[in-house]
């Protein structure tokens, strides 16, 4: 009954589960098609040879990859990536996955023995995507197949004429007929090639060593970013039912009787304000120290930037469990109404699954949410192990958020002023 | 120069959409008086209160407590209102509602202490203090409501219908409570619908009705003023009042209604036995009848026509 005199409350709880199943819908619904997600790798071509090259190009023209040969910066061109930027930037989280193309690839790039003396392709990955490391892996044998006939030709040939005993010459003459034949046909632009042998993806030509860049000591590697993806969920839910403590003083009259005292709509604010971050940072600690005590988390040498995170977050959900509570009208619109905002934020935020598996929109639109950024950040501290000073985007974009929300709480509380 | 006064209210206009509220309310509240605002139900009597401590804004007029406008620090610290509604933390216990609207109001350390330790005392909560006040009852969440309302000893209180739903014992024991205020020398203005308790407890009474003062002054003031010397007289009849002598009651001045028979009388003895003689030329039994000399209902019934309790 009381529903039904709630207009608002009464839409919303329709209105909650649609959006929810469809934002569950645009990131499952979708994860099935090539176009949804594209994986970003750094490839470093050290070799440098037309193999090398040509290989690259190949991979650039795969439609579940998008190559990255140099950092971008805003002006001028940056310098092509070395095996120790690519690695540094796959530590940063910047790309999943980086492939490096040793020197001398391109003149021995494909074993056909069990023990081919070539240089051997490197794989760093970041072992939190457990995906990016496999496909780059898979299309880098495929790419190796069609992107150099002729080499994988001549290093057959080799190969028969060591096991067979020798070619006669007039073998050798037509074999070189043959590779002569195949790099005429290297006119054709690779992305044919690549479609013309598209399923063909063949495996163990080209030798990967895979190598996880960050993460190998670690007891329980995603264990920092469930506490923070599901602790950032939790601290906007208690901090948006502890602002609801807002409409209870309104509806009790203790809202009146403070207002009439010298104590301002401002201060008030800001006092709950304190006190919601102050609930939601003991939260944040209580999960992680539960992390860290049963599943492993290492807390030590991590306490600074995990502060500095706790504090930066707790402030950001507070104040938009505030802002809830100040445009909610009642008890009933509030549940609804944050039930419908974070569970929305937390599914394309990555609370639930990591962002990185979702496509590339959803991924662009979860950069509005508190959690992407307050699980970035905490990822940096756990996983990554970055300084501090690398969480100053992460911090700078909650504190804002932080204080965007708040002054938008203020100006919604004015119904409460004077009328 | 003299002390301004502890509340001045000048030609208070305050609407709320299009219904006009005050329509140009004019009080004051004198140091040390109690000042009953009565009127009906919807009068304007909790916007008058709500205008002077600062959560409506009128439109035109002005509002003075202690000289200053209400959202004065000195106007606030000296003021203290208790709202109608019991305007409390329910889960806290009465020590910590007192705590809380001590912190609200400045109050620290020692100071709020003692001032919760004095409230919980001229409350009577003392040995209630530490059970959760949704545990009290109704008079006890009515008095820990004053209570909160007067923990920083304002100069001036505004209390807005404190015994509203107050069974007769507690309704003394407030009575009490304003009684030591008054004593204290705190001014206060009291808004109620009940005659009874203004005439008790006013020095003063204001009558406000459609958002208008419609008479002002002590209880005599009013009555002499609206009444003159005359009084009431009312007839309780023991049977239905027929048409001869309704006609006849009527000619007398009187107002019947069904067995109730009421008129004013400048010369109450004369009425008296002519209403009686009229009872008895119609073979009508009485059952009761009252002389009473002029009363604030009789007041607020020739003022506006209609009876307080309507």
């Amino acid at each position: 009954m009381n529903l039904r005199h709630d207009r608002a409350a009464f839409v919303l709880s329709f209105v909650v589960p649609i959006v929810f199943f469809s934002i569950f819908a645009a990131i499952f619904g979708g994860a099935g098609r090539s176009t949804t997600r594209k994986i970003t790798v750094a490839v470093v071509d050290e070799d440098q040879s037309d193999n090398s090259r040509r290989f690259v190009e190949a991979l650039r023209a795969e439609g579940g990859l998008a190559v990255v040969t140099a950092p971008e910066i805003k002006s001028g061109k940056a310098a092509p990536f070395t095996a120790a930027t690519a690695e540094a930037a796959v530590r940063a989280g910047d790309f999943p996955a980086a492939l490096v193309i040793p020197k001398g690839f391109g003149a021995i790039p494909i074993r056909f023995g069990p023990e081919g003396q070539h240089p051997r392709l490197t794989l760093l990955s970041d072992p939190s995507d457990p995906v990016a490391p496999h496909v780059l892996g898979g299309l880098v044998q495929k790419v190796a197949m069609t992107a150099m006939p002729e080499s994988m030709a001549r290093g057959g040939m080799d190969e028969i004429d060591r096991w067979s005993g020798g070619l006669t010459p007039q073998q050798r003459a037509r074999m070189e007929e043959v590779l002569a034949q195949i790099r005429q046909q290297r006119s054709i632009p690779s992305s044919a090639g690549s479609r013309a042998s598209g399923g063909n993806s063949g495996s163990g030509l080209v030798d990967v060593d895979q190598r996880a860049v960050l993460g190998q000591k670690k007891k329980n590697p995603m264990i920092a970013f469930y506490a923070a993806g599901i602790g950032v969920m939790f601290l906007l839910f208690s901090a948006a039912g502890a602002g609801g403590a807002l409409i209870e003083e309104a509806e009790s009259g203790t809202l009146d009787r403070i207002l009439s005292t010298r104590v301002s709509m401002t201060k008030l604010l800001a006092g709950k304000l304190v006190y919601l971050a102050w609930l939601a940072a003991t939260q944040l600690l209580v999960m992680f120290v539960w992390g860290s005590m049963v599943f492993g988390l290492e807390m030590r040498g991590h306490w600074g930037g995990f502060l500095i995170m706790t504090v930066a977050t707790a402030l950001a959900a507070s104040t938009f469990g505030l802002l809830l509570a100040a445009v909610s009208r009642s008890r009933m619109q509030l549940v609804a109404l944050s039930n419908l905002s974070i569970l929305a934020m937390s599914a394309v935020g990555g609370s639930m699954f990591p962002r990185f598996l979702m496509p590339e929109v959803i991924q662009k639109i979860g950069l509005v949410t508190i959690n992407a950024w307050a699980i970035d950040g905490f990822q940096k501290v756990f996983w990554r192990e970055e300084p501090i000073s690398h969480l100053a985007p992460q911090v700078a974009v909650l504190i804002g958020v932080a204080i965007l929300l708040f002054a938008a709480a203020r100006r919604v509380a004015r119904r409460w002023e004077a009328t | 120069m003299a002390e301004p006064l502890p509340l001045e209210v000048r030609d208070v206009v305050k609407s709320f959409g299009s219904r006009r509220a005050l329509e140009g309310v004019t009080l004051d509240v004198r140091a040390g008086e109690i000042l009953g605002l009565l009127g009906p139900n919807g009068a304007g009597k909790t916007t008058v209160v709500r205008s002077v401590v600062g959560r409506a804004q009128p439109e035109s007029g002005s509002l003075r407590v202690f000289g200053q406008a209400p959202i004065h620090p000195t106007a606030i610290d000296s003021r203290g209102w208790v709202p109608q509604e019991i305007a409390l933390y329910s889960l806290l216990t009465p020590r910590e509602n007192l705590w809380t609207f001590g912190r609200y109001q400045g109050l620290v350390a020692a100071a709020l202490e003692a001032a919760i330790d004095r409230s919980l005392e001229w409350a009577g909560l003392a040995d209630r203090a530490k059970d959760r006040t949704s545990n009290l009852s109704g008079g006890m969440k009515r008095r820990l409501n004053m209570a909160a309302g007067t923990i920083h000893r304002p100069r001036l209180l505004l209390l807005d219908e404190p015994t509203v739903g107050v069974d007769p014992q507690s309704r003394e024991r407030i009575y009490a409570m304003i009684g030591e205020l008054k004593a204290q020398g705190v001014s206060l203005l009291y808004t109620t619908h009940y005659m009874e308790e203004a005439e008790r407890l006013c020095d003063r009474i204001a009558i406000i009705d459609h958002g208008q003062i419609i008479a002002s002054g002590t209880r005599e003031e009013l009555v002499h003023s609206t009444l003159g010397n005359r009084e009431t007289i009312t007839i309780d009849a023991d049977a239905p009042v027929g048409p001869a002598l309704r006609e006849k009651l009527t000619r007398l001045g009187a107002t019947v209604d069904g067995t109730a028979v009421r008129t004013l009388a400048e010369d109450p003895p004369r009425m008296i036995r002519e209403l009686l003689e009229a009872f008895h030329a119609e073979k009508t039994p009485i059952r009761d009848l009252t002389l009473k000399r002029g009363s604030l209902e009789e007041v607020f019934l020739s003022l506006t026509g209609r009876d307080l309790r309507e």
